[in-house]
C-alpha cells in the first residue's frame, strides 16, 4: 500500500509540475497577476508530494518490504537501519528520486526566499524549475520507478546494498553532490527568466548570485567528499582518478566557478552579461550531461549502476531539449543585450575574463577527454580509453596559469589600472612568495621537480597577494587594522575560498611528489620501513560483523623505533552476495597519512599488503572545505537582503 | 581603427590564440595517451602492437592463476574462448579478481606475446562484465548465457 501511495504522489507531482511549468509562465507573458500567483503554492505542493513519495520509499526500506523490486535489489534485513535508509539512494531509481527531491527543495527555497523578487520574474523562475521537474518526474515514472513490485513471488531476502556503498561517505556524498548539480538549475532558471523578460541587469545578477554561490559550495563539498570516500574506501589510496564520472562532476564545477566570477562582474560593472547567461546555461547543461553519462550506462565506471538504452535515450532527449531550447532562446534574445560600461585591458574585468577563459578551456579539455572514447566507439573506430596523463598534462599548466592570474586579479581595480600601480602592488608579494617557497623547498627532503616547486610558489603567491589586498583595505581607511574586521562577509568568503585554492595546490603538489607506496608480501613478523615509520605485520585475526566476515590484519607501527600505533586493515566478505571488500586502515594527520590495505591471502600465513605514506593528503579536502565555507559565507552576505529591501522600498 | 575596436580586437585575438594553443596541446596530449583495447583473438592474430601501452580483456581461465612463492608476482591467462593470452602482473589484484571473471588488464605486450600488465581492473559488481570484454566475447560467439540475472542489468 505504502509504495503505491508513493507512486501516486509521483504521478501527482508530474501533473502539478506541468501546471507550474505553464500557468505562471503564460501569466507572466500576458501580464495576468492571478496566474503568476499560482507559482508559489504549486512549488510548495510539488515539494510536499515528492517528499511524501521519498518518505514512502524510505519506509519501504526500513520495513524491508522486498515485494518492492528496488528494495529487494538494494537492501537486506541484516543491514543496519542507517544503511537501509542511505540505500534509498544507493541505486539508480532511488538516486533519481533524491535528485527530484532536491530539485523541488530548491524550487521551494526560491519560492519562500524571494519575497522581494518582482512577481513576474519569480513566476518565470519557478515555471522553468517546474518544467525541469516535469522532465525528471516523467523520466522516473516511465523508465525508472523505484516503486515497482515483484509480485507474486516476493523474495525472502534482499540482495543487499553494494558493500562499497555501506559507508558514511555514501550517506553524505550523493546528497551534497546533487545539491550542487541541481542547485545550478536555479541559476539556469534565473538566466532563462531574465532572457524571457529581457531584463538582463545588475538586479538579475544580484538575485542569482547567492543561489549560484550556494550551489557551487555544495558541489565543491560533494566533490571533496567523493574524493575522500574514494581515498579510504576503494583501497587504492588514490584521491582523484580522472574517472569519467568524476569528470562529470568536475565539469559543472569548473563552469560554475567561472559563473560565480562572471556574475560578480555583471553585478558590479554591468558587463559580460550575455556571457554570464551562457555560463549559467552551460553549468546546468553539464550537470544534466553528468547525469546522462552516469545513468545511461555508456561509461565503464564504479558509478554506472545500470545500463538501459531507454533511460539513456530519455536523458539524452531531456539534454537536447534543455540545451537546444535555451540556446535558441539565447540566440534570439541575447543579441539585444548591451554592456553598461567599458573596461581597459589592465583591469579587474580583464583578469576575470582570463579566469573565465582558462576555466572554460579546462572544462573543454575534460569534456574532450571524457567524450572522445564514446565518440570513437560510436563511430566504430575501436575501444579506447584516455589515461590520466592526458588530463594531468593539460590541467596542471592551466591550473598554474589560473592561480597566477588570481593573484594579480584581486589586486587590480575595476575599469582601468595603471601598469606602474600594478607593478608597485605585486613586486613585494612576488618577492615574498619566492622567499617563502624557497624556505618551503629547503624543508622538503629532496628537490621535488619543477611543477611541484611552481605549485608551492603559486600557493604562497595567493597567500601574499591576498595579504596585500587586506593591507590595502586597511590603509584606505583611517581606522587601520580595525578595518580588517569590518569587511563584508562576501569578502571574507572570497578570501577563504582563494585560501582554499592555495591549500589545495599545496596538497596536490606534495602528495603527488612525496607519497611513498609499496605492495608487499608479508608474513607475520615481516617489517617495512618508510621514512621514520616502521610497519610490522603481526598476522591476521578473524572478526565477524553484522552482515560480513572479516580477516583483520594487525599491523604495529613504530615511529623512530618507538611503538606508535596499531592499524587494522580488513578484508571483508559480505555474505549476501559473496562480495569481497577491502577496508583500509588509515592513521590520519594534518601533515601525513599512514595508509595500510590488505590484499589477498597468499597461503602460509602470508598476505599481500599495501603500505602507503601520504604527506599532506588531508590538505586536498581541507582546501575543498575552505572553498565550501567561503561560498556559503559569500552567499549569506546580508548585503543581498538589505539591497533587496531597498529595491522593494524604491519600487 | 578606433581604440575601442583595437582593444576588442586584441581581446578576440588573445582568446583565439589561447584557444588555438589549448586545442593544439590537447590533441597532442590526447594522442599520447590513448590506450587501445584488443581482444585475445586480435592479439593472437598479431593485430596488437608490442611495447606500446594497450588494454586487453577477457575471462580469466579457470585454474590458470599462478603465484610466485616469494613475491607478489602473479600470472594468469585471459580468454575470449577462441584464443588466450598470458598476463603477468606484480602487485595486489583487485577484490573482484577471480577465475572465471571478466577483467581488463592494461600494460605492454612483450616480444613473446605475454602481456606485462601494470594495472588489472575488475569491476565492483560480480554480475558486471566490462563492455569491451562482452563485445569481444560476442564477436567470438562465446558470450556465456547469463544465469538468473542478466549481465550489465
Amino acid at each position: 500500500m505504502i509504495p503505491e501511495l508513493g507512486q501516486y504522489a509521483l504521478i501527482l507531482t508530474a501533473c502539478l509540475s506541468v501546471l507550474l511549468g505553464t500557468i505562471p509562465m503564460v501569466g507572466a507573458t500576458v501580464g495576468n497577476a492571478l496566474w503568476c500567483s499560482y507559482a508559489r503554492p504549486l512549488a510548495i505542493a510539488l515539494f510536499g508530494f515528492v517528499l511524501f513519495s521519498f518518505l514512502c520509499l524510505g519506509w519501504s526500506f526500513l520495513q524491508s518490504d522486498f515485494s518492492v523490486a528496488y528494495v529487494a535489489n538494494n537492501s537486506n534485513t541484516a543491514l543496519p537501519w542507517y544503511y537501509r535508509l542511505s540505500a534509498v539512494w544507493g541505486g539508480h531509481e532511488g538516486s533519481l528520486l533524491l535528485w527530484l527531491l532536491i530539485l523541488t527543495s530548491w524550487t521551494l527555497a526560491v519560492a519562500l526566499k524571494s519575497k522581494n523578487l518582482p512577481e513576474d520574474i519569480l513566476a518565470r523562475v519557478l515555471a522553468v524549475m517546474g518544467l525541469i521537474t516535469t522532465g525528471f518526474a516523467l523520466f522516473i515514472l516511465f523508465t525508472s520507478s523505484p516503486f515497482e513490485r515483484i509480485l507474486p513471488r516476493v523474495p525472502e531476502q534482499g540482495a543487499d546494498l553494494n558493500p562499497l556503498l555501506q559507508d558514511f561517505g555514501l550517506i553524505v556524498h550523493p546528497p551534497m553532490l546533487y545539491m550542487g548539480y541541481v542547485g545550478f538549475s536555479v541559476a539556469f532558471a534565473f538566466a532563462i527568466a531574465a532572457l524571457l523578460s529581457g531584463r538582463l541587469d545588475a538586479a538579475w545578477a544580484r538575485w542569482s548570485r547567492p543561489w549560484t554561490n550556494i550551489a557551487w559550495a555544495f558541489l565543491t563539498l560533494g566533490i571533496a567528499l567523493g574524493s575522500w570516500w574514494a581515498y579510504y574506501e576503494l583501497g587504492w589510496g588514490g584521491w582523484w582518478f580522472w574517472d569519467p564520472v568524476e569528470n562529470a562532476s568536475l565539469m559543472p564545477w569548473l563552469i560554475g566557478t567561472a559563473l560565480v566570477h562572471s556574475l560578480a562582474v555583471t553585478e558590479k560593472r554591468g558587463v559580460f552579461k550575455s556571457w554570464t547567461v551562457l555560463l549559467a546555461i552551460f553549468a546546468f547543461s553539464l550537470s544534466l550531461l553528468g547525469t546522462f553519462l552516469v545513468r545511461s550506462g555508456v561509461l565503464t565506471s564504479v558509478h554506472a549502476f545500470a545500463s538501459d538504452p531507454d533511460r539513456g535515450f530519455f536523458i539524452l532527449a531531456l539534454l537536447a531539449i534543455t540545451i537546444g531550447g535555451s540556446l535558441l532562446l539565447y540566440a534570439i534574445k541575447a543579441s539585444h543585450v548591451k554592456s553598461e560600461s567599458s573596461f581597459g585591458l589592465l583591469s579587474r574585468e580583464s583578469f576575470m575574463l582570463i579566469n573565465n577563459v582558462l576555466l572554460t578551456v579546462s572544462c573543454a579539455t575534460v569534456l574532450l577527454g571524457t567524450l572522445y572514447p564514446l565518440l570513437v566507439d560510436a563511430l566504430n573506430l575501436g575501444k579506447i580509453s584516455v589515461g590520466p596523463p592526458y588530463f594531468n598534462a593539460l590541467f596542471v599548466p592551466l591550473g598554474a596559469l589560473l592561480v597566477l592570474t588570481l593573484g594579480v586579479g584581486i589586486l587590480l581595480r575595476w575599469k582601468q589600472t595603471p601598469a606602474t600601480l600594478i607593478l608597485k602592488q605585486i613586486w613585494l608579494p612576488g618577492v615574498l612568495a619566492l622567499i617563502a617557497s624557497g624556505i618551503s623547498l629547503a624543508l622538503l627532503p629532496h628537490w621535488p621537480g619543477i611543477w611541484t616547486s611552481a605549485g608551492l610558489l603559486l600557493a604562497w603567491w595567493v597567500v601574499f597577494t591576498a595579504g596585500r589586498d587586506l593591507l590595502n583595505r586597511a590603509r584606505n581607511r583611517s581606522r587601520g587594522f580595525s578595518a580588517l574586521l569590518n569587511q563584508s562577509r562576501a569578502y571574507y568568503g572570497m578570501m577563504l575560498a582563494h585560501g582554499g585554492i592555495a591549500v589545495l595546490v599545496v596538497g596536490i603538489a606534495l602528495v603527488s611528489t612525496f607519497s611513498e607506496h609499496s605492495d608487499l608480501r608479508m608474513q607475520p613478523g615481516d617489517r617495512k620501513q618508510f621514512n621514520d615509520y616502521e610497519f610490522v605485520f603481526d598476522g591476521i585475526r578473524k572478526v565477524d560483523g553484522p552482515n560480513f566476515h572479516s580477516d583483520t590484519g594487525v599491523i604495529r607501527v613504530l615511529y623512530k623505533g618507538e611503538p606508535y600505533t596499531e592499524m587494522y586493515p580488513e578484508k571483508r566478505l559480505y555474505t549476501a552476495r559473496g562480495n569481497v571488500m577491502t577496508e583500509a586502515a588509515i592513521d590520519p594527520g594534518l601533515f601525513r597519512d599512514l595508509y595500510v590495505a590488505l590484499g589477498e591471502s597468499l597461503g602460509d600465513d602470508a598476505w599481500a599488503v599495501r603500505v602507503q605514506y601520504k604527506p599532506f593528503v588531508r590538505w586536498l579536502w581541507l582546501g575543498g572545505l575552505m572553498m565550501t565555507v567561503g561560498g556559503i559565507l559569500a552567499a549569506t552576505d546580508p548585503r543581498y537582503r538589505k539591497q533587496a529591501r531597498r529595491e522593494l522600498a524604491a519600487a | 581603427m578606433n581604440p575601442k575596436r583595437k582593444q576588442r580586437l586584441l581581446i578576440v585575438l588573445f582568446i583565439v590564440a589561447g584557444v588555438g594553443v589549448a586545442v593544439g596541446l590537447t590533441l597532442f596530449a590526447l594522442n599520447q595517451n590513448i590506450n587501445l583495447f584488443y581482444s585475445p583473438s586480435q592479439i593472437a592474430a598479431g593485430e596488437a602492437p608490442t611495447e606500446t601501452r594497450i588494454r586487453a580483456g577477457g575471462m580469466v581461465v579457470d585454474g590458470s592463476v599462478q603465484r610466485a612463492n616469494d613475491s607478489l608476482e602473479v600470472g594468469f591467462d585471459i580468454t575470449d574462448y577462441e584464443h588466450t593470452v598470458h598476463v603477468r602482473y606484480t602487485g595486489i589484484l583487485p577484490d573482484l579478481f577471480r577465475e572465471g571473471q571478466g577483467i581488463v588488464a592494461q600494460g605492454e605486450l612483450d616480444k613473446s606475446g605475454v602481456l606485462q600488465a601494470v594495472e588489472v581492473l575488475a569491476k565492483h559488481d560480480e554480475n558486471y562484465m566490462p563492455p569491451e570484454v562482452a563485445e569481444a566475447l560476442e564477436k567470438a560467439g562465446k558470450m556465456p548465457k547469463p544465469t538468473g540475472q542478466e549481465f550489465n542489468k
